[in-house]
């Protein structure tokens, strides 16, 4: 049988692409790779990978990741790809390189390559007192023949590394001093700060460069058509100068934005698309029918450390040091729209603060390389905090509404969800659009491609649209909003953060409806067995059925969902009490990840996941009016403290014999559908719309019957 | 044309140094870009996330919202001069241990923070560790490791007194 090679070998099919023998003094190996650390651990994860395949350890291997000059395109580090893609990409470069280098062992030990084991690199066997290593073999093989999909791969029981819990080898500089793309500097550095409106469609209406440029502080004006920068070598006095410079520049908004309503009547007013997706068997008369509309808001990535980025105009050859998620289609982007070659162009990922989705980390970029190329210095630009609460593009906002019911053998025969939403994809690069605020901005400006989503399987707003379930007629209807109040791009997990919320509510109200245990229900309606086992697990886990009664202020409620239906599998159980505000003190999560790389660190995003969820589905929404975005600081744009941190605890199944399953994202929808069906156990009442804060709550028991 | 620029004396990290700068310039940027400390990060300029936190006279602050005047004749101690605290490098060690951070970009402004607080107090109450915490915000949800983290510091730090 042909194995296929993965689809990042067939895009960089030469050996030399992935592996090379570091230089004799240092005994390194460097493994090439197109997926970046964004803090969710993946270096560390495809060096246990490489190094599984190559017998080596994780102290010998250097990662080289996200440099246009050297690592492969891999495209973006987004979409839980990065083990399921990158890592099935570096196991099948490593074990080639393995194969390739154990024959040259064997000829130069005499020995048969069977009889080879190899272990720090050193390749032994029992046939010979002598041994010999992969740098000592530098010469015998070539690394530019083409990767074969054929070379044999580790056998799983035998895995080493795999499977462990190592330390992360980034985390002790960053736990130090210089560490991000925030903190690099070249010499002759200028700081950069952008001027830009409250919204992406306002317009620079009145400036003046020479004023701008007299302000102490202020060495450089960068103005081209609607985009300004500020320029000077001192930091601390640029950005005293920046709250000057923003009282003398006027921007308007054109055409008013419509002004901030409630998600559930705003977009289903707004001109859309519709079509009929999915459509599977055929809907029976229900017994018991139901309807209902579930939301979400617009949200913010908000990470605690504004974009940044730093370019160097160089000899002609501009350099562009990013915390970008792709730096292959950024380094294209950037060419195209500053009309160079991509060969005088380079990207280098460098870490930044958290990355969630589509941030501002390209559109930094971008404002660097070109404020960088038209003054021919080193720039660094920093947003501020505004910037990235108000520039990078958001994650969509989505209204769901399904429609179905239960027969009497209490099933459900009937199934129909409707989705308004965006776009949830709008980086860089994808399906070749420049998505760049900075290049739309500039004259002659790069016009802003339209909107369009990604389609099902994988889907944008329509991911996770499909239920899971063993439903014997389901029909998705997508309506699809091309143009959005606010910018809009990916943030983590896309439509299936809504989607699953609003699936996972539903199923809670059928099963209320027909006085089934949400569990039962769920476990009736699902033959999976991997999606069976999270659900049956976690039950346990959580001590499941609850034992509060309905509507006295505690509850507990349950959420499940497979990521994409063809990732991690995860279930959620949460457990509530609502007084004033939802106060939400435990959660329990089980996850199929299929074949885990490194426990720890799938944990760690598991966790993270739940709790990020958990402040989108409490508190985030953003704000905005007709003069543009108004949740610009971390004061209008409340995240989960401390104080409000639940206990979590998270079980992982041991799948080893299972292809690694993408998992950074799994969490999302289950948390938050776990936390409404718990609400609406504590209430008796079901909340739909989020987030649900205590303003939202208050005014839904009022309104209740 | 520029102007400016009082000179002052500050003490960072057992050190003193001369900085040019105002009066009222956040010590933030003259830590990090005068005297190279990149340990300390922005954030958001107004002291509402904690990533820029240092340790001045022993009580962690927000060095974004800290004017350097505040601090002139005060000992100042950021993340990299804490590494080679007693205490710090046992909080520092807490952390890695438990893997408490995903970016890590908020992380430096808590093991600041969580220096300072069992410098003062060895072991701390729950009201307490939430005060220091509450100080701080992290977006990658990492705040149960930072939990567990904090606890592994408090008994470093105790056995390492008793020993």
């Amino acid at each position: 049988m042909n194995t296929p090679l993965p689809s990042s070998i067939l895009a960089s099919p030469r050996l030399g692409q992935w592996f090379k023998i570091g230089p004799e003094p240092d005994r390194r190996i460097i493994v090439y790779s197109g997926k970046v650390e964004l803090g969710q651990g993946i270096s560390s994860a495809l060096c246990q990978i490489a190094c599984e395949e190559l017998g080596l350890d994780p102290d010998q291997l250097t990662l080289v990741a996200g440099h246009t000059a050297y690592s492969p395109d891999e495209r973006y580090t987004a979409g839980s790809q990065s083990i399921e893609v990158g890592g099935a990409a570096i196991r099948c470069a490593a074990a080639c390189a393995h194969g390739l280098f154990a024959e040259a062992a064997a000829n130069a030990l005499g020995v048969a390559v069977d009889s080879l084991r190899v272990a720090r690199g050193i390749f032994s066997s029992a046939l010979t007192t002598r041994v010999t290593d992969y740098w000592a073999l530098a010469g015998e093989v070539d690394l530019s023949q083409a990767i074969a999909a054929d070379a044999p791969q580790r056998n799983q029981s035998d895995y080493r590394c795999v499977g462990r819990s190592l330390p992360r080898a980034d985390l002790p500089a960053k736990l130090s001093g210089a560490a991000y793309v925030h903190d690099f500097a070249l010499p002759g550095m200028l700081h950069a700060r952008i001027l830009r409106g409250g919204h992406r469609a306002c317009h620079l209406e009145k400036h003046d460069t020479d004023a701008l440029k007299a302000l102490e502080g202020v060495s450089a004006v960068v103005c081209s058509g609607q985009f300004l920068a500020i320029v000077g070598p001192d930091e601390e006095a640029l950005v005293r100068a920046l709250a000057k410079a923003q009282k003398m520049v006027t921007w308007t908004l054109p055409e008013a934005i419509c002004a901030q309503r409630e998600i559930p009547e705003s977009l289903p007013a707004m001109p859309c698309e519709s079509s009929r997706v999915h459509l599977k068997g055929e809907a029976a008369t229900p017994l018991v029918a139901h309807r209902a509309r579930y939301s979400r808001p617009y949200l913010a990535h908000a990470a605690i450390g504004p974009s940044c980025a730093v370019a160097d105009p160089g000899d002609g050859h501009l350099t562009i040091w990013s915390h970008t998620q792709g730096p292959h289609p950024l380094r294209d982007q950037i060419a195209a729209a500053l009309g160079r070659e991509k060969t005088a162009v380079d990207v280098v990922h460098m870490a930044g603060s958290g990355c969630y989705g589509h941030n501002g980390a390209d559109d930094a970029a971008f404002d660097a390389a070109f404020i960088a190329q038209t003054l021919g210095v080193p720039v660094r630009v920093q947003w501020m905090r505004e910037d990235e609460m108000s520039a990078a593009p958001f994650g969509s906002a989505s209204l769901v509404e399904i429609d179905g019911g239960v027969d009497r053998s209490g099933r459900i025969c009937a199934w129909h969800i409707q989705i308004w939403s965006h776009t949830h994809i709008k980086r860089p690069g994808w399906g070749g659009d420049i998505n760049l605020l900075g290049a739309w901005a500039v004259d002659p400006p790069i016009v802003e491609p339209e909107d369009k989503d990604a389609p099902l399987p994988a889907g944008g707003g329509l991911r996770n649209s499909i239920a899971l379930y063993d439903l014997p007629h389901q029909q998705v209807t997508h309506h699809f909003i091309g143009h959005s109040p606010l910018r809009v791009s990916a943030l983590r997990s896309l439509g299936a953060y809504a989607n699953i919320f609003a699936i996972e509510s539903f199923l809670d109200e059928l099963a209320a409806k027909t006085g089934a245990d949400p569990v039962a229900f769920r476990l009736r309606h699902l033959a999976d067995p991997r999606g069976r086992a999270v659900i049956e697990a976690v039950a346990r886990l959580s001590d499941w059925p609850p034992t509060m009664p309905a509507g006295r202020g505690a509850g507990m409620g349950i959420g499940f969902g497979r990521y994409k239906n063809r990732s991690a599998y995860c279930a959620v159980v949460a457990r509530v009490r609502v007084e004033e505000e939802v106060h939400v003190d435990k959660v329990w999560a089980v996850v199929d990840a299929g074949c885990i790389i490194n426990p720890d660190g799938l944990m760690n995003q598991i966790e993270g996941g739940i709790i990020q969820s958990l402040s989108w589905t409490l508190k985030e929404a953003v704000t905005w009016s007709g003069s543009g975005v108004t949740s610009l600081t971390w004061d209008d744009y409340p995240i989960l403290t401390f104080d409000e941190v639940p206990e979590v605890e998270v079980r992982l199944l041991d799948r080893t014999s299972e292809p690694s399953l993408g998992s950074g994202e799994a969490a999302a929808g289950p948390t938050a559908a776990a936390v409404g069906n718990a609400v609406a156990q504590a209430l008796g009442i079901r909340a739909r719309h989020l987030p649900l804060t205590a303003e939202r709550l208050t005014r839904l028991i009022h309104e209740s019957p | 044309m520029t102007s400016l620029h009082d000179s002052v004396t500050i003490s960072v990290n057992g050190r003193t140094h001369e900085v040019r700068a105002y009066h009222d310039a956040p010590l933030l940027y003259l830590l990090r870009n005068d005297l190279d400390f990149k340990g300390s990060r922005f954030g958001c300029g107004t002291g509402n996330c904690g990533a820029c936190t240092v340790m001045v006279d022993g009580h962690a602050v927000q060095s974004c919202t800290t004017p350097l005047w505040s601090v002139a004749g005060k000992e100042i101690w950021t993340i990299e001069g804490l590494a080679a605290d007693p205490v710090g490098a046992l909080v520092r060690e807490a952390f890695l241990e438990e893997q408490a951070a995903q970016c890590g970009y908020c992380i430096n402004g808590i093991i600041v923070s969580v220096t300072a607080l069992l410098k003062c107090t060895a072991l701390p109450g729950q009201s307490e560790i939430s005060e220091a915490l509450n100080r701080h915000l992290c977006r990658c949800g990492t705040h149960v490791r930072i939990l567990r983290a904090v606890q592994r510091a408090i008994r470093l730090v105790e056995g390492s007194a008793r020993t």
